[in-house]
């Protein structure tokens, strides 16, 4: 498969490993403490799991699975906001297949749609918008959810059902952005990382500048790095390098698809669409300031929160639910006290076990083998 | 209606486009349907008449084997009609599959058919003459069957449910709990194309592809492979849940880890592609013409010489074996040096958001 496999080859991925243990080795921290280092995004996460690169990583990296899943971050009460407008008559309500299964308090939208609501996986707000073209008595609503990556295209959809003069179309718009995440994560007083892998995919829209801060004033490196295996590990041993060098720095290694200025298109539709909200609940880490977008008054006729009426109501996260740790990385998954017993992908408690790019999932899944036993203890084949 | 013994009888003719609740009533309506539909396509060459159930001679089956072996599915697929086949051949070979894994000579088969109001004529008739034509292939016989006709919205087109019986040879001993560590598991081909397929044909994905499903009968390859390699454990084909399905349930009942190589793991290269797409596993993509099967060591060479000798066996590999490490656990070894959990799917893959 052409330009997948060459970042998947494996000599070149041993080669990386022994350049990273040859790093490790040459910091002095290591000898106390492993580093800590985040990867935000979800996709990381995936591809970390899915490779099995945190069982190649020496012991002196501890690879922290942040934020970065939309779907995982998704507070219940906005579940329960969707099931309500799925559930209200003529609605056709349309989603991204893995927020299907998210709880709410009282059911999923898969379980919305098994009790007659008209749910429906798309695969872009353009679906949806055909959807609307197809049913103009009914309402299409879709759900707008992700950070930066997905923004643009919600926000192109609207500006298309401006154009066409849509009327039956809205978007209940969760869209999520990451600067603000990432501050609050480095404001965290029980946060101890030592680096962070950027978000590929949101920074091809924001492109490199708005991490400055990070290395500017927190005083932590961010290599942006890509979703293929080499890509990830090419960026740890970048970030490495930057903390054997004393070095605090934005550096792009995705350089293949993202621009250091962003991508203007798509920043110009998502300014034009939307604006900052106040405050946005996140499943896990509480109420971040100007962490979430709405969608402005010029388009009110194209949102759902305007169009509908929304429960909005605040739903509290299950007690014994230790998402918030285990997103901040103070937890690792299997440390959570429900994980795995309480709390599994059949019947997820938290939203980390939902998606397949929530660190719990994907270790429930995938992971496992590093800390049950290290690769090369598995016997020979015979 | 029994299609096996005598007198002939003539057949009724139907004349209009679709099927309406009156097909399902019991009257001449429904008689003169399946006369036309079914009847006509699923005519042996011996002389029929409807009785309420197909007759057989006991000692014909004795002399093939001595075990009986009995299998019962449902097929519900949209679209009914898809690259590579369509429900009819999946009714037909599905069933003759979960008779040939148990090392059973399949036989014959039952149709039941459950038809959603308004559905096309022609197109219920492309169904019949497509399960007759796997029947044919397949050697097997549809001697019985039943028709329902539900209110439009009451099910979706069409519901198939196919019942198989077939005869296990003496000596066949296959059983999913048998693997012992140190075996070879072994798949037949390439992986995932049906699952692929049937996404692709659904049609909401802006995709265009070219695979097409693998449906196909395979009691003819496991002849083959349990003529060349006697000790076969077991055998399982991996549909619905594809080989990580499979490989768990192994493992589980089998009490042995099981570790796969991702290198040795067979793909086309046009799924993989859609897979990476989608961010869908193929691990967990269905199959329809795939088999899964333990082999104890010294076999291991003689079972991949046969399939690879027999056509639906060409691109049979070795993809692992039984370890003695947890119970119950299968792990991959990825291309990349790495390794990785490969667990049960949980509910259906959903497309990842980014």
């Amino acid at each position: 498969m052409k330009f997948a496999d060459e970042f998947r080859d494996r000599d070149k991925a041993l080669t990386l490993v022994r350049e990273i243990e040859k790093l490790c080795s040459q910091i002095e921290v290591t000898k106390h403490r492993p580093l800590n280092i985040m990867e935000v995004c979800g996709g990381h996460t995936h591809s970390i799991f899915r490779y099995g690169l945190e069982g190649m990583l020496p012991a002196a990296i501890e690879l922290v699975h942040g934020p970065g899943c939309p779907v995982c971050v998704l507070p219940m009460g906005r579940v329960d906001d969707c099931v309500a407008i799925a559930e209200q008559p003529g609605v056709i309500f349309t989603t991204f297949g893995d927020a299907m299964r998210v709880p709410g308090s009282r059911k999923s939208l898969m379980q919305a749609k098994a009790d007659g609501a008209d749910v429906r996986m798309v695969y872009s707000p353009m679906d949806a918008l055909a959807l609307a073209r197809k049913n103009p008595d009914r309402e299409v609503v879709f759900f707008g959810l992700g950070f930066e990556t997905t923004m643009p295209s919600t926000a192109l959809t609207v500006l298309q059902a401006e154009a066409d003069g849509i009327e039956n179309f809205s978007v209940f718009c969760n869209h999520i952005t990451i600067v603000p995440t990432i501050k609050a994560i480095l404001d965290s007083p029980d946060l101890h990382l030592d680096g962070f892998l950027g978000p590929g995919h949101v920074s091809m829209v924001i492109g490199t500048a708005p991490y400055e801060f990070i290395a500017n004033f927190y005083r932590r490196p961010m290599v942006v790095a890509g979703f293929e295996p080499l890509d990830v590990l090419q960026s740890i041993w970048m970030i490495l390098k930057q903390i054997k060098e004393g070095r605090a720095e934005i550096e792009n290694q995705y350089t293949r698809i993202v621009p250091e200025a962003g991508n203007d298109p798509a920043l110009a539709a998502v300014a034009k669409v939307y604006e900052l909200r106040e405050f946005f609940e996140w499943r896990g880490l509480g109420s971040i300031d100007h962490s979430g977008v709405r969608v402005r008054d010029d388009y009110a006729r194209f949102d759902a929160e305007r169009k509908f009426a929304i429960p909005n109501i605040k739903i509290a996260d299950p007690k014994s639910c230790q998402c918030g740790e285990v997103l901040k990385g103070v937890l690792k998954p299997w440390q959570c006290k429900v994980f795995g017993t309480l709390c599994t992908p059949e019947m997820p408690l938290g939203a980390l076990m939902v998606s397949p790019e929530g660190a719990c999932a994907a270790y429930y899944q995938y992971g496992g083998v590093k800390r049950q036993e290290r690769p090369d203890t598995v016997p020979a084949a015979p | 209606m029994n299609l096996m013994s005598p007198p002939p009888r003539k057949l009724g003719r139907i004349h209009v486009p679709a099927v309406t609740l009156a097909h399902g009533g019991g009257g001449k309506a429904m008689k003169d349907l399946i006369d036309d539909v079914f009847v006509s396509a699923f005519a042996s060459a011996e002389p029929q008449a409807l009785e309420d159930q197909a007759r057989f001679e006991l000692a014909a089956l004795a002399a093939q084997g001595d075990r009986l072996a009995f299998t019962t599915d449902s097929f519900v697929v949209d679209p009914l009609f898809f690259p590579g086949g369509d429900i009819g051949k999946l009714a037909v070979f599905g069933t003759v599959n979960d008779l040939a894994v148990g090392g059973a000579k399949p036989l014959y088969l039952s149709c039941a058919v459950v038809i959603e109001e308004g559905m096309k004529i022609d197109e219920l008739r492309r169904v019949a003459q497509s399960m007759a034509a796997a029947a044919r292939q397949a050697g097997v016989a549809i001697v019985t069957g039943d028709t329902k006709v539900v209110q439009r919205g009451a099910c979706d087109k069409l519901f198939i449910t196919t019942t198989g019986v077939g005869v296990i040879p003496v000596g066949i001993q296959l059983a999913i709990g048998a693997i012992r560590r140190g075996d070879g598991i072994l798949v037949n081909g390439l992986l995932g194309d049906h699952g692929a397929a049937i996404l692709a044909a659904r049609g909401d994905l802006a995709l265009e592809t070219e695979i097409e499903s693998d449906c196909a009968p395979l009691h003819g390859l496991i002849d083959v492979i349990l003529k060349a390699a006697p000790g076969t454990r077991t055998i399982r084909d991996a549909t619905r849940g594809g080989i990580a399905t499979v490989l768990n349930e192994m493992a589980e009942a089998s009490g042995v880890a099981i570790e796969i190589e991702e290198a040795a793991t067979p793909l086309r290269e046009e799924v993989r592609g859609f897979c990476e797409i989608l961010g869908l596993d193929p691990l967990y993509l269905a199959n329809e013409g795939k088999i899964v099967l333990a082999v104890p060591p010294a076999e291991i060479d003689a079972a991949l010489a046969a399939m690879r000798e027999h056509p639906l066996g060409a691109c049979a590999m070795l993809i692992g074996h039984a370890y003695p490490g947890e119970a119950g656990r299968v792990t991959m070894k990825t291309a990349f040096g790495g390794k990785r959990i490969v667990d049960m799917l949980v509910g259906e893959q959903l497309p990842r958001i980014c």
